[in-house]
C-alpha cells in the first residue's frame, strides 16, 4: 500500500474520492491495483480518518477483454470458450449458464442424462470455488493453514474435471444441446468418494476457524450490508443470502437438473463477515449434498439434443440466469437469425456485488478492508470482462 | 417462436396508468417484455418497484440498433422477490437523447449505468457521477456501439500510456 498525502495524487483519472474536500486528519490511500489481497487487479482509494474508512471508490477494469463485443464476432459455439475465461474460477458455471441459455434461444433442451451430469460437475465446480475462496479469504486475514486444507481438496475435484474433459480449469466442459463427452469409466465412483470423504473435510476446516478467536475476532460485525441495502444494490449469491433473504435461483427458478434434488438454501440473519463464511461453509454441504444424490441415479440415454452444426436461432431474445458460485449469473443474447449474436450481455455477479463494497467498507478500520474484500468473492476476469 | 402480444394484468395496470407511454407489450420466449417510452422510464420504474414489487433491477445493459431512427434500446431487467417473476422493460433512444437515470430507484444502476455510458455513450440524466468505469477516462469512442470496428482502438491513448504502436 502506498501512502499518498493529499496533494500527492498524481493517478489518472478524476474520482470521487479524490475531489471532495479532506478534513484536517484525513489522508488517501491507494491500495492495488497489484495488491495480493485484491485478488487481482483491483484498485480501491480510500479516504481515511485516522484508522478509519471515510469513504471509498473501486477503480477497475485493468482486465477488460471486450468480451462481449468478441461474442458479435463467434459464432455460438465459437464463442463458448471464452465464457470461461470470466470468472476462470469457476469455468463449469460460467459455461453452464451459457449453453442454457442459447438452448433457450433455440427453443431446445439437454437431454435428461446430460442435465444430471452438468448438475454434478457445476455442484463440483461451487464446492472447488467455495474452496478458493475460503483459502485465499483466511490467508488475507492472516490464517496461513486453511489454504492447504482447501487446495488438497480441490486438487480432488480439478482431477475430476481433468479426467472428463481434459481440462482442470478453463474447462469448455458442456455443449450447446448438451454434452461433448460421456463421463469417464469409474465416474461415479470418483465423484461418491470425493463426496464421502469431503464431509469430514469441512468439519475439518470449521476445527481450524470456527470457534477460533482470532477469526471471530476479524470477521464479525465487519463490513455489514442489511438486507434492503443488498437487494438495493443488486447483490446476489451467498452474500444476498448471509443478509437473511433465502434467494436461490436453483429453487427460485430451477434449471438443469436442480428440481430433483433435495437441498436447503443456507441463511444468516446478520450479514458480516462471519455470518457470509458460515454460509458458504453450509452450501458446500449442500452442493456435495446434490452430488451425492445426482449421482446415485444418472438416467441413461443421449447426451445431446439435436441442435445441428449450424446454429440460427430464430430473431428475438431471451435472458437466462444460473445461480454461480458468486450470485446470479445471467447472459442476455438477442439473435438477428444469423450464426452470430447481435448482442450479448453478461450479468456478472462479481462486478455487481463489488459495488457494494463502498457500503459495507465504510465506518469500518483500515485493516477490515481486507476482510471486507476477500468476503465478496470477486473475480477480476468477470468483473471487468 | 416469433414474440407474441402480451396483455395481462400486470400489462393493463400499467397502461391503465401510464397510456400512451406503454408502447409495446410483448412475450418471447415466454419472457415478458414492455416497450415504454424513454422520457417515462424513471417514473415507470418507479412504480413497478413501489406497486408492483420489482423490488430488484437485476441488470441494466443496452442494445445498438444503427439503422434506426433511434438507435439504442435501453433494456433494464427487473426482478420481484414476493412474485418470484422477470420483468423486461425496454426503451428506444436515440443517439442525442439522454435517458433518465433511474440510479434513485435502484441504487445498482449506478454502475451499470456507468458501464453503459462507457460502452454504447448513452447518456444518463441526473446519475450522480456519469463517467467511463470500464475503460480508460481519456479513452476516445464505445466500443459496443455497431459501428465501432472490433480491431479499432483509441491509438492515440495506446501510444501515450502503454508506449507501443499498436495493441494488437
Amino acid at each position: 500500500m502506498a501512502d499518498t498525502r493529499n496533494n500527492g495524487g498524481t493517478w489518472s483519472g478524476a474520482s470521487n474520492v479524490e475531489t471532495t474536500v479532506l478534513g484536517a486528519d484525513e489522508i488517501i490511500l491507494n491500495m492495488g491495483p497489484q495488491h495480493p489481497s485484491t485478488h487481482g487487479v483491483l484498485r480501491v482509494k480510500l479516504k481515511l480518518d485516522g484508522e478509519r474508512v471515510v469513504d471509498s471508490e473501486c477503480i477497475i477494469g485493468y482486465l477488460h477483454r471486450g468480451v462481449e463485443k468478441i461474442a458479435e464476432h463467434r459464432s455460438y459455439q465459437q464463442f463458448a470458450p471464452y465464457v470461461d475465461r470470466m470468472d476462470y474460477v469457476a469455468a463449469v458455471s460460467n459455461g453452464l449458464g451459457y449453453c442454457e441459455a442459447v438452448e433457450k434461444l433455440l427453443g431446445a433442451e439437454a437431454p435428461p442424462r446430460a442435465r444430471v451430469v452438468r448438475t454434478i460437475l457445476t455442484e463440483l465446480q461451487r464446492i472447488a470455488s467455495h474452496l478458493l475462496w475460503l483459502g485465499t479469504h483466511a490467508l488475507d486475514i492472516g490464517a496461513l493453514t486453511p489454504v492447504f486444507y482447501c487446495f488438497r481438496e480441490r486438487e480432488e475435484i480439478l482431477k475430476i474435471f481433468e479426467k472428463y474433459c481434459g481440462a482442470r480449469l478453463t474447462t469448455h466442459a458442456f455443449r450447446i444441446g448438451g454434452l461433448q463427452y460421456e463421463t469417464y469409466d469409474g465416474f461415479e465412483a470418483d465423484v461418491k468418494r470425493f463426496c464421502e470423504d469431503f464431509a469430514t473435510k469441512i468439519d475439518e476446516y470449521e476445527t481450524l476457524l470456527t470457534e477460533n478467536r482470532i477469526w471471530v475476532g476479524r470477521t464479525k460485525g465487519v463490513g455489514k450490508l442489511s438486507a434492503e441495502d443488498a437487494i438495493a444494490l443488486g447483490v446476489t449469491g451467498p452474500v444476498l443470502r448471509a443478509s437473511g433473504v433465502k434467494w436461490d435461483i436453483r429453487k427460485a427458478m430451477p434449471y438443469a437438473a436442480y428440481d430433483q434434488y433435495e437441498f436447503e438454501i443456507p441463511t444468516r440473519p446478520t450479514g458480516d463477515t462471519y455470518d457470509r463464511y458460515v454460509v458458504r461453509m453450509e452450501e458446500m454441504r449442500q452442493s456435495r449434498r446434490i452430488c451425492l444424490q445426482a449421482v446415485e441415479n444418472i438416467p441413461s440415454g443421449p447426451i445431446m439434443a439435436k441442435v445441428g452444426k449450424v446454429l440460427k436461432p430464430p430473431p428475438g431474445e431471451v435472458y437466462h440466469a444460473i445461480e454461480a458460485p458468486k450470485g446470479e449469473l445471467g447472459y442476455y443474447i438477442v439473435s438477428d437469425g444469423t450464426t452470430q449474436p447481435y448482442r450479448l450481455r453478461v450479468r456478472p455477479p462479481s462486478f455487481i456485488n463489488l459495488q457494494a463494497f463502498d457500503r459495507m467498507a465504510r465506518g469500518s478500520l483500515v485493516a477490515d478492508v481486507v476482510a471486507i474484500i476477500g468476503t465478496i468473492d470477486i473475480v477480476l476476469g468477470e468483473v471487468d470482462r | 417462436m416469433a414474440p407474441v402480444p402480451l396483455d395481462n394484468e400486470l400489462v393493463q395496470r400499467l397502461k391503465a396508468r401510464f397510456g400512451e407511454a406503454i408502447r409495446e407489450a410483448t412475450l418471447d420466449r415466454k419472457q415478458a417484455i414492455v416497450l415504454v417510452a424513454v422520457g417515462k422510464l424513471r417514473e415507470i420504474s418507479g412504480y413497478c418497484r413501489d406497486e408492483e414489487k420489482f423490488d430488484m433491477l437485476t441488470d441494466l445493459t443496452a442494445v445498438d440498433w444503427p439503422k434506426r431512427e433511434k438507435r439504442f434500446d435501453v433494456i433494464l431487467n427487473l426482478y420481484s422477490f414476493p412474485k418470484n417473476e422477470r420483468l423486461r422493460l425496454k426503451a428506444h433512444a436515440a443517439e442525442s437523447e439522454a435517458v433518465p437515470s433511474v440510479c434513485a430507484v435502484w441504487p445498482v444502476a449506478n454502475w451499470l449505468e456507468r458501464e453503459c455510458f462507457d460502452m454504447f455513450g448513452i447518456v444518463f440524466e441526473g446519475h450522480p457521477d456519469l463517467k467511463r468505469i470500464l475503460l480508460p477516462d481519456e479513452w476516445q469512442g464505445h466500443p459496443l456501439r455497431k459501428d465501432y470496428d472490433i480491431l479499432k482502438q483509441d491509438t492515440a491513448w495506446v501510444r501515450e500510456n502503454l508506449g507501443i504502436e499498436s495493441g494488437q
